[in-house]
Formats: structure tokens, sequence, C-alpha cells
């Protein structure tokens, strides 16, 4: 059960926010946070008394959803996936504790599709059946629309509606494809359906989940959706939401396609490798802190999937710790530049600089944060690349090579991001009296960093808690368990 | 002396019976009745009638395992009963929405009678069984929305609408007529399994241009392209609750007698009209959806995606398996609550504007009523083919329908052009939330009147599509029964 109410508690949450007659706009968004952080308790309750020792489902429900095509309402939790939950409900509440503080306009509207969000990437996180699975996909789309359209920068128009058509037009062949798969496997059960062979239905998934990534060429999108978006929502987007395109390659197209995997996987290959120095380049060309963050955004999700098909013990274990290190970090970057953007009102690179000065917090989190980014040794990202990395050398070195060029370009477009916002002389939008941090602030971004440096210090807190001890026999059998 | 009296099913034409005396009764009692109370005494008895008639489809579809033997140009069977359900409940729900139509008060009377008159020639056209009783149907309930169509008298756009419904429904009307006769000098017989027993020594000429010119005849009522010319003007025109019924109830009928027509008549030529009709569906997606792409006003956007639908529900009948006709009938459902509920919202703004309603004098309507508002945004929404209303299982259906022929191309152009609608649908969306609202459109002199029975037929028609997402299983049941009868080819 507890994975149901993993799902449902925000999604109650959100229709209490939307019906019931709230006071005023803090009262509903208070509200929001405290179903938020009741999420968060639910979920830390459910990782304290996980039982890590065996891979296999856990907390599941089932139920019939309609039976004339075998379709269920089936969810549950691997250990593996608890991890992308927590990730997603620990953003979450984070992202709604700044839409608070900040204190968005049409509170009611906007914390209601906040938690309607949560509650939908969970599902998808949990769900165990592919038309399930489906609806949860979809069911993000249409927060994420309204959150960017309404209270998004100027050009949010054109860039919700590039975001939606893009994802529809892939998640709609995904359809297609699921409907040809569960047809030929008599069941959309994700844990009783067989692999398959076909090239195709395999593709109509996995242009699906490259365009949600996004993947180098699919990654139009990204650049106006994450500029655009009000800066918790660019959080959400890149630290959580890319993460189910990830979890999608890992649970469903990977383990149950393994002929068209392996056929397509130098060609998936080679598009991830120029990604990911495609994003990095660009990273380092970008005239703006959040471009900056968007294209390492797309960089650091190639290398999640380098990883995802190196099909090994250490590629998948790096691939997961990257999702969830990259997930913080993103949403920490992403937050900060809010942070930034609210005492400049830009975050034009050749506007700022010199923020370090008189604002010691402020810099402290966002170097902290940044140098996690650039995958320093020792950080949650350096474990994790490596793990990719280690995993990826052993199906070709080349590979691996690119992978370590990336690491050296993300410490260039990291580092020059930083020290144009906070060293280097005093930009012109930087005005004197603009304050350091706030408390409010502060609270919200240091249990992130505090996260974030948790894992460095013990990222076998995730690696070695997940797919039972053995990612590359528990993917290839389907998760089943031994 | 003893009178030979044929035996009558009562119960069986009760549907029919119900409808037929609530529209006398309100066409002869608006003489009786002061003007000023003709609209609520008229409304409220076509409510009742109504709602007696579904409940009779109901209690037959409950009791009724075969067909009824009434006559043989009728089949009373659960596929007739249920599409009469559907039909009478976009009747229930249209006559919420008229209830406050702005329109001179001695017509009301007429109205609700003419509207039940359509309700009733549906009834009786999904349960047609031989060509006779189609075209009976056809005209019956055409001929009701003709009028329906041009009843506001004093508004040009109405009369013109009326008229060039009437000019082009007749000449559709006019190729089916022609094409059941081919078919009949064909194969000598009027009833449809006859037809079909008939078919192998037929002259296969005359066979099949008589079942294209039926199938011609049938799509113009479906507004599928290329038949669909007349569906903008005249659903602009038309007064929009008469269009929410005309795009919910016709499209229900039109459709389901197409079923059923084509599986009992022509199971010998089932390859060629599934391959026809395959071809109706897509260039119903493509002029629907790419000619939806440009439309400012909201009521021939909404026709263009009305056209666009009648391509999603006739892949359904393309496929020509039972999971087809499973996917049809439960597609009706969802669709029909869609478009009455979004014609609805419509009429609601456009009563409150006292002008046309466009993109534009919908900019700010999300904010300023949200419940109307939250509706629309569900309605496209649900268009689109998203969760969580119906509509999205029901696409699934319908491609799960294509897939089990083995159709895929379908089903990917199917997908393609539903990437396509979702900017249309969502500019509905982005102009109630995302846009500032226009002075020049504000109303004058404060918040338009309370209307309880529109807002009704909105949330009503906002639960049926969100309902039956989540009742499928058993909506499928329905569904099941109802096409248990008819014989798929594939």
């Amino acid at each position: 059960m507890t994975s149901t109410f993993l799902i449902f508690v925000p999604i109650v949450g959100a229709l209490l926010v939307w019906v019931l007659p709230w006071r005023s706009q803090v009262q509903a968004g208070g509200f929001a946070l405290l179903v938020a952080l009741g999420e968060l308790a639910l979920w830390i309750g459910a990782a304290a008394n996980f039982d890590y020792g065996a891979s296999g489902l856990r907390h599941t429900t089932t139920a019939v959803w309609f039976e004339d095509l075998g379709v269920s309402y089936k969810v549950g939790l691997y250990d593996w996936s608890l991890w992308l939950v927590g990730l997603t409900v620990g953003v979450m509440a984070v992202t709604i504790a700044y839409g608070v503080w900040v204190g968005r306009e049409r509170a009611r509207a906007y914390f209601g599709l906040m938690l309607l969000l949560t509650g939908a990437t969970v599902g998808v996180f949990a769900a165990q059946d592919l038309l399930l699975f489906y609806v949860f996909y979809e069911a993000m789309l249409i927060p994420l629309y309204v959150l960017i359209g309404i209270w998004g920068g100027p050009g949010r128009s054109g860039a919700t509606i590039k975001f939606v058509i893009y994802t529809m037009a892939g998640s709609l062949l995904m359809l297609v494809a699921i409907v040809a798969l569960g047809l030929q496997e008599g069941t959309f059960d994700l844990t009783r359906m067989g692999t398959s062979g076909s090239l195709a239905i395999f593709l109509g998934f996995a242009i699906a989940f490259a365009i949600k990534a996004p993947l180098w060429p699919f990654h139009g999108w990204l650049p106006d959706a994450y500029r655009q978006a009000p800066p918790e929502v660019a959080a959400v987007l890149s630290g959580v939401i890319s993460k189910t395109a990830a979890y999608g390659f890992l649970r469903i197209a990977i383990p149950s396609f393994p002929d068209p995997v392996s056929d397509m996987r130098v060609t998936i290959l080679v598009l991830a490798s120029i990604g990911l120095v495609y994003g990095s380049l660009l990273a380092f060309r970008q005239p703006d802190f959040r471009g900056v963050v968007a294209y390492s955004s797309l960089a650091q999700m190639c290398l999640v999937v380098i990883g995802l098909f190196a099909v090994n013990d250490s590629g998948l274990s790096g691939a997961l710790l990257l999702m969830v290190s990259h997930g913080l970090v993103s949403a920490s970057l992403f937050l900060l530049a809010g942070c930034v953007e609210r005492r400049t009102t830009t975050g034009e690179l050749a506007l700022l600089g010199g923020m370090a000065r008189g604002r010691p917090v402020l810099a402290t989190l966002l170097i902290t944060t940044g140098v996690i980014a650039l995958a320093v040794p020792g950080s949650s990202a350096f474990a994790a690349e490596f793990l990719v990395l280690n995993g990826i050398f052993t199906v070709g070195w080349g590979w691996a090579v690119v992978g370590a060029i990336a690491i050296v370009l993300a410490a260039m477009y990291m580092l020059r991001a930083i020290s144009a916002a906070l060293h280097e002389e005093q930009g012109p939008a930087v005005h004197d009296r603009a304050l350091d941090l706030r408390p409010a602030e502060v609270s919200l971004l240091v249990p992130l960093v505090a996260v974030l440096l948790f894992l460095s210090f013990w990222p076998a807190g995730v690696t070695d808690h997940s797919f039972g001890g053995s990612p590359a026999s528990s993917v290839s059998t389907r998760f089943e368990g031994p | 002396m003893a009178v030979d009296t044929p035996t009558i099913d009562w119960a069986g034409f009760s549907p029919y019976l119900v409808l037929l005396a609530g529209a006398s009764v309100i066409l002869l009692l608006a003489l009786f009745v002061p003007a000023r109370a003709r609209n609520a005494v008229s409304a409220t008895l076509s409510g009742l009638t109504l709602a007696g008639a579904g409940a009779a489809s109901i209690t037959l579809f409950a009791i009724d395992e075969r067909s009824r033997d009434l006559v043989a140009a009728l089949s009373q069977d659960r596929l007739a009963d249920l599409a009469q359900i559907v039909v009478v409940g976009a009747g229930l729900l249209s006559v919420l929405v008229s209830y406050r139509e702005p329109d001179a008060e001695e017509r009301r009377g007429d109205y609700y009678a003419l509207l039940l008159s359509a309700v009733a020639g549906m009834a009786f056209f999904v349960a047609a069984n031989n060509l006779i009783s189609l075209f009976l149907g056809l005209e019956w309930f055409s001929i009701s929305l003709y009028i329906l169509c041009a009843i506001t008298t004093d508004r040009t756009r109405a009369l013109e609408a009326g008229l060039k419904y009437l000019v082009v429904g007749s000449f559709g009307s006019a190729i089916l007529l022609f094409g059941s006769a081919l078919v009949y000098g064909a194969t000598g017989e009027i009833g449809f399994s006859a037809i079909a027993a008939e078919a192998a020594g037929a002259d296969q000429f005359l066979l099949v241009t008589g079942l294209a010119m039926l199938l011609v005849g049938l799509g113009f009522k479906a507004s599928a392209a290329p038949f669909h010319q007349w569906t903008p003007d005249v659903y602009e025109g038309a007064p929009t609750p008469v269009t929410g019924f005309m795009a919910a109830a016709t499209k229900v009928a039109a459709l389901v007698l197409t079923l059923r027509f084509l599986t009992t008549a022509f199971p010998t030529e089932s390859e060629l009209w599934t391959i026809t009709l395959g071809a109706v569906a897509t260039a119903s997606l493509a002029w629907g959806n790419l000619a939806a792409l440009v439309q400012r006003n909201v009521k021939r956007l909404l026709a263009y995606s009305s056209i666009s639908h009648a391509g999603f529900l006739l892949m359904p009948v393309a496929a020509g398996n039972a999971l087809g006709g499973r996917a049809l009938l439960y597609y009706l459902i969802p669709y029909a609550a869609l478009s009455i509920g979004s014609f609805a919202v419509v009429a609601a703004r456009e009563r409150e504007l006292a002008q046309p309603v466009t993109l534009e004098s919908l900019n700010g309507l999300g904010w300023e009523r949200p419940v109307h508002g939250a509706a629309m945004a569900t309605f496209m929404i649900g268009f689109i083919g998203l969760p969580p209303t119906g509509l999205f299982l029901a696409k699934f259906y319908a491609f799960s329908a294509l897939y089990e022929r083995g159709w895929i191309w379908l089903m990917v152009i199917g997908a393609v052009f539903t990437a396509v609608s979702i900017y249309y649908y969502l500019g509905i969306v982005r102009a109630m939330y995302m846009r500032a609202p226009r002075l020049a459109v504000a109303p004058a002199g404060g918040s338009p009147p309370r209307d309880v029975a529109l807002d009704a037929a909105i949330v009503g028609s906002l639960v049926i599509a969100v309902g039956t997402f989540f009742g499928v299983d058993s909506l499928i049941d329905v569904a099941r029964d109802a096409v248990d009868l008819l014989t798929f080819p594939f």
C-alpha cells in the first residue's frame, strides 16, 4: 500500500488545494508544503523499513483496471526505484517551499499543480503496468505545461508549445509501441511480460524517452523550457522529470528488448557521446546561468544513458547514482539561479559578477554545488561518473575517452559560470545592497546540499542498496529477483 | 366477428413511443401555456420525456439478451439500446444547455418538441434493419435538425446554417437513397441480412456502386472528410446548444448505424469497405486537424475537431473486428460528453458577451469563471486523448483494434495527427489561462446571470468524461454486450 499512498497523497492534496476555500494564498501554499513534507516523511518511513537484501518488487498493490485487454492498476517499488522516488519527493518538497517563499501568484492553481506533478512523477516510478506507466507519464505533462505557461518568463508561450509537442510526439509513438507490445504479450503487466525482439517497438519507447531526457538530437525544446520556466519548475524539470526518461530506459527499454538493445547499442552510444560533448561545449558558450545548467543537464543525461547502455554492474550502478546526484545538483543550481535572478533581475553572466563579495552564504552554497557538479574527486558526481566510465570502458575504451573529455569540459563550463557570477568585477546588474541568501532560502538549499555531501561521503548508500546488489543480472532477469 | 389484431410488443416500442408522445404533448401544450412559462414547462416536460425514454432503453438493455422481434424493419437489440441511451443522454444534457438560450419565448415549445423529435429519429435510425427504415430514420432526424439549426429566424447566420445544412444534407440523403436503389437492384432485397445472403449472386458492379453511395450518404451525416464541407458553417451558424447536440448525437447515430449496416449487410465486401473507411478516416484526420490549426472562431475550431474525431471514430470500424466494435461504442460515450460539455462552455461565454466566441474572447475565462475554465481545460485535454478522461482509453482501444487487424500504418497516422491536434486544443487552454483578458470583450453590466441548468450540464459532462476513465471495465462489458449479436469480418 505504501506505493499507492506515495502516489495518491499528493494527488488528494492537490484536489484539496483546489477545492477547499482557502482564505489566503499563504494558507494554500502552507497546506501544500505540509502535504509535500508529509509525503517526504512517508518516503523516509518506507526507505527506513525497506528490505534491501533481496531484489524484487516491494510494497505492491494490484487491482484490475480493465480485464478486457489485461490492464491492471499495479504499483510497487524496487530498491533502486525507491531512490528515484526519494529524489522526487525531496526535490518537490524543496521546490514547493521555494514557491511559498517567493509568493507565487494564483497560489491555489500553482500549488495544486505542483502536488499533482509530484503524484504523477511518483506514479511513473512506481507503475508496473505499461498503460498505467503511460497514464502517469502523460499526467506529468499537463501540470508542467500549465506551470511554465502561466508562471514562466516572457517567452513562455513558445517554450511551452514546443515542449508539449516534442514530448507528445514521442509519447504518442510510445503509445503505439505499448499497444503493440501489450497485445503481442497478452498482458500489460511489466512483471509478467516476456522479452520482445521487435526493433520497431523498441524504437517507439527509446525515442519517447530520448525526447523526454532529452538526448541529442531530440533536445530542441530544452533551452527554451529551462530558461522560460520559473526557477523552481526548471529545477523539477531537469532534476526530476528528466530522470523519468532514464528510468524508462532502465525499467522498460533495456530489460524488455535484449536483442534490439544490443543491435542499437552502438548507435545510441554514438548519439549519447555526441550529446555529451555537444552539451558540454554549448554549456561553455552560454551567455546566461540557466543556459549553462540547461546544457550541462543535457550532457549529464547523455552520460547517464552511456552508463545504462553499458548494461553491466558498474555502468548501471553509476547511472543510477548519477541520476540521483545530478537530480539534486541541478535542482540546487536552478534554485540558486532563481535566487541570483531575484537579486539582480537577470541571469546574464555578462551583467553579473562579484556576487561573492559580502554574500558568503550564497557564494559557499553555489561553489559547493558547482564543485560537486563538475565531479571533483570525492564528490557523489565523481563516484557516479567513475562508475559509468568504468562500466563503459569494458564495452569499448573509446567511449570512456569521450566521457573523460567531457568531465574536463564540465570543469570548464562550471568554473566559468561560477566565476562569472561570483568573482571578477562587480557586474552592472549586481546592486551593492542585493542581500545575501535569506534564512528561508538557506533552509531550502542546505538540505539539498547536505544530502549531496552525504552521498559524496557515502555513495554506497545508494549503490549498495540497489538492484539487490547485482545490477546486470537483475536487469537481465527483468528485475524478477533470484 | 373476430378482428385479427397484430400483436404489438409495446415494451420494445416504448422508447420511441415515449419520445413521440413527449414531443406531441409539448407541441400542443405550448398553445395553452402563456409565453412566459412556455420555456420552463417545455424544458421540464422534455427532460422528463428523455428520462423516461432513457429508463425504457436501459430496461430493455438489461432484460434483452437477443434482438426483439418488433418488425422486420427494426432490430431492437442491445446495440440499439445502448446507442439510444447515449443519444437520449446527449439530448438530456442539451435540454439543460438550451434552457437559458436567449430566443423568442413563443418558439421555445417548438424547440423542445423538435429536439425530442430529433432524438426519436436517431433512436429509430440506430435500430434500422433495412434500407427503408435507414432512410426514414435519417430523414426523420435530419429534418428536425434542419429546422433546429434555423430556429432563431431573426439571426441570418442561423438561417444560412439551416439552409446550407438542408441543401447539402438533402444531397447526401439523395446519394444514400440512390445507393439503396442500386443495392436493391443488385440483390432484390432491402433487409440488411437478406442483402448479405444475396450478395454472392448479385451484380457486383451495381452492389459495390450502391455500397459506395451509401457510405457517402452516411459520411455526410458523420461529417467525415471529404463529405464534411457543411460542418464548420453549420456548426458556427446554428444555435450553440443545437451544435453541441449535433456534434454528439448525430455522430453517435451515424457511426453506430454504419457499424451495424456494414457488418450485417456487407460481410462479403468487408475487405473493400474496411480499406475505404481507413482512407476516409485518414482524410478526416488530416483535413480536420490541419484546418483546425488556423481557426479563430471557437465553434468552427470545434467543428473541425469534430471532423477529426469522425476519423478517430472510423478507425475502430475500419478495423472490422470485435475489439473495434467495443472500441467504437466505448469511444462514443466520452466523446459525446466532451462535445456537449465544450459547446456548453462556449454557449455560456456567448451569452455572457452576446457575441460570437473567438479565441480572443476566451482570454482570461479560466480565472474569471474557475469551474467553466477547469471544465473546458479538461475537455480540451480529453479531446487530445490524455488521461484522466475516457477518451484516452478510447484512443487506446481504437489503436488496439487496429493493431489486432494489423494496420499499424493507421495507428501511426492517428498518433501523428493527435500530435498535430495538441496545438489547437491547447490553444484554447492557453487563451483561457495564459492571456490577459481584453477589456473590449468584458461583459457590460456586471456578472452574468447564474445559469444553474447550464452549469449542471457542464459538470455532468465533466463527470461522464472523467468517470468513463475510471469506470472503463464495466463500460467495456456493456459495449461487449452491445456488439454481441454482430458478426465481425476480421
